[in-house]
C-alpha cells in the first residue's frame, strides 16, 4: 500500500517528540505514533525497543523507572538534556526538497517508454509495457486511495492526527496524478523522440 | 473501459443518460461522440485538460446546449424531442448548475438570490425566505444572509451558489469548476458542504474539475480528452454488461 510518505520519517527523532511529553512506556509510545500518524505504517514493537535502547545508549534517552502496574514490568524512558537538543536540531533542520525521482510510477513508466520505442523499431513479439495504459490504471489506483483519504478527512469527527496526514497524502498523491496527466499528454511526443535518436 | 468507438446503450437505470454526443463551434469540435450515464444519487468528477469538451458535456448534459448529434435521456424522456418551454421548465425544476463564479446577481443579497427560483417556481414569498435561510444555514452562510455578493468571500459566495442550486431539491446538480477559483481550504469547505447535502438528499451530481483532489470527493472519475470519454467507464460499476454487439 501506497503510504503516502516518499521519504523515511526518522523513527529516532519522533520518539525523541512523542518522549518530550513526559516519561512513557515503549507500548504506550508506539499507540501514540501510530495514532499520530495515521497514514504511517504502524511501528512495530520490536522496533519500538530497538530504537528505545540505542537513544540510551547515546544519551539521548534514559530509563526514568519501572513500574508494573498490577500487570508485566514495564521500562519507563525519559528524554535527557542532550535528547532534547538533538530533537531541536533535528526539527529546525530544513530538509533537502529533493524530488522523488527514484521512485517506482516515474522507473516504470521511463521504462514502458523506452521498450515501446524500442518495440517500434525490432517489434518483438510478445507482451510490451504500455506507458499509456499503464498511467491510466495507475491514476484509477491512486485516484481511488485519494478518495478514501477525503472520505476519512471529511468523516464527522475526524481528528486533527488524521486530517493533517491525510492532507499530506492528497497532496503528495495528487502530485503524482499531476506528473502523469502531463506525461500522459507528453507521451507520443516523448516516443516520437526516443524513437528518433 | 468504454472508449470512443463503443456505443453503449442508455444505461439501465441512468438518471441522465447521454449517448453518442456530438457538438461543434464553427470549425471547432468539442464533442466527438461522448457517452456517459448520471446514476441517481451519485456523485460523478468528469475531469480532462481545458478545452477536451468538459463544460460543453455539461450543457449539454443539463439540456443547456442541443447536441448536434446524439441524445440525452432523462427520466426516459429525451431531452431533444423536448418543446424549449419543457425544456427550460425542467432545467429551473429538475437541475440545479453552479460554475466557477458569477452566477449570483449583484444586486440580491445572499438571501434573495437563494429564495429567487422558489419564487420562481410560484413559491409564496414567506415560505421561500424561510426555505432559503435554512439552506444557508445548512452550507454555513446563514450569518451572510443580508449581504450582496460583491461583499462575500469566493468561498462564501460559491456556498450561497450551491444553496441556490439545491433549494428546490433538484435531482441533478451540474457543478462546472465550483471550487475553479478558491484556494485549497475554502475549496474544501465548498466540496464538504456540496457532497454532504448531496448525499442526505440523494442528489446526483455531476462534477467538472481538472483538480484530483477535488475529484477525490466523487463517487468515481470519467476523464475526457477531444471530446469523448478516454478513461474511466461511461457507466456506474456494474454496468458494464449493458453494451450493444461488434
Ligand atoms: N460557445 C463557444 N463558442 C466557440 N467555441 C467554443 C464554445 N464553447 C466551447 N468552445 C470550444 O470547444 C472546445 C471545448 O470547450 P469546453 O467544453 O469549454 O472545454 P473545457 O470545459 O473542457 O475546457 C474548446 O476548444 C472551446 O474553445
Ligand atoms: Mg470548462
Amino acid at each position: 500500500m501506497y503510504s503516502g510518505y516518499s521519504r523515511r520519517m526518522s523513527t529516532r527523532h519522533v520518539l525523541l517528540g512523542l518522549l518530550a511529553a513526559g516519561p512513557t512506556h515503549g507500548y504506550d509510545l508506539k499507540q501514540q505514533h501510530d495514532a499520530r500518524f495515521p497514514q504511517a505504517r504502524p511501528l512495530a514493537y520490536g522496533q519500538v525497543y530497538t530504537t528505545l535502547q540505542r537513544l540510551v545508549r547515546d544519551g539521548l534517552a534514559a530509563v526514568e523507572g519501572t513500574d508494573s502496574d498490577g500487570g508485566p514490568e514495564r521500562t519507563l524512558y525519559r528524554s535527557t538534556d542532550e535528547g532534547s537538543g538533538e530533537l531541536a536540531r533535528w526539527a529546525e533542520e530544513i530538509t533537502a526538497p529533493a524530488p522523488f525521482v527514484t521512485n517506482e510510477i516515474f522507473a516504470k513508466v521511463v521504462v514502458s517508454i523506452l521498450v515501446a520505442a524500442a518495440g517500434t523499431r525490432t517489434a518483438p513479439e510478445g507482451r510490451k509495457p504500455d506507458a499509456a495504459a499503464h498511467l491510466r490504471a495507475q491514476r484509477a489506483a491512486h485516484m481511488e486511495r485519494m478518495r478514501e483519504l477525503t472520505a476519512l478527512k471529511t468523516a464527522p469527527g475526524a481528528d486533527l492526527s488524521t486530517v493533517l496526514s491525510a492532507d499530506y497524502a492528497l497532496a503528495h498523491l495528487d502530485a503524482d496524478v499531476r506528473w502523469m496527466t502531463t506525461t500522459s499528454a507528453r507521451i507520443d511526443t516523448l516516443t516520437a523522440e526516443v524513437n528518433a535518436i | 473501459m468504454s472508449t470512443r468507438d463503443e456505443q453503449p446503450l442508455p444505461g439501465a437505470g441512468a438518471l441522465i443518460s447521454a449517448r453518442g454526443l456530438r457538438k461543434s463551434y464553427g470549425r471547432t469540435e468539442a464533442l466527438r461522440g461522448a457517452s456517459l450515464d448520471l446514476h441517481e444519487g451519485e456523485i460523478l468528477a468528469v475531469t480532462g485538460a481545458s478545452g477536451s469538451g468538459k463544460s460543453t458535456l455539461l450543457h449539454c448534459l443539463s439540456g443547456i446546449v442541443r447536441p448536434d448529434e446524439g441524445t440525452v435521456t432523462y427520466g426516459g424522456e429525451e431531452l431533444g424531442g423536448l418543446p424549449e418551454g419543457r425544456l427550460s421548465e425542467l432545467r429551473r425544476r429538475d437541475f440545479g448548475v453552479v460554475f466557477q463564479f458569477g452566477q449570483l446577481i449583484p444586486e440580491l443579497t445572499a438571501l434573495d438570490n437563494v429564495a429567487l427560483p422558489l419564487l420562481l417556481a410560484g413559491t409564496r414569498r414567506g415560505e421561500a425566505n424561510e426555505r432559503a435561510g435554512e439552506w444557508l444555514e445548512r452550507f454555513g452562510v446563514r450569518g451572510q444572509a443580508d449581504l450582496r455578493p460583491g461583499g462575500m468571500s469566493g468561498g462564501q459566495s460559491q456556498r450561497v451558489a450551491l444553496a441556490r442550486a439545491l433549494v428546490t431539491g433538484p435531482r441533478a446538480v451540474f457543478a462546472d469548476e465550483p471550487t475553479g477559483a478558491l484556494d485549497t481550504l475554502a475549496g474544501e469547505q465548498v466540496m464538504t458542504a456540496l457532497v454532504h447535502t448531496a448525499r442526505e438528499s440523494a442528489t446526483a451530481v455531476l462534477l467538472i474539475t481538472h483538480d484530483a483532489q477535488v475529484a477525490a470527493y466523487a463517487d468515481r472519475e470519467v476523464g475526457l480528452r477531444d471530446g469523448a470519454v478516454h478513461s474511466g467507464s461511461a457507466q456506474a460499476a456494474g454496468q458494464e454488461a449493458v453494451r450493444r454487439e461488434g
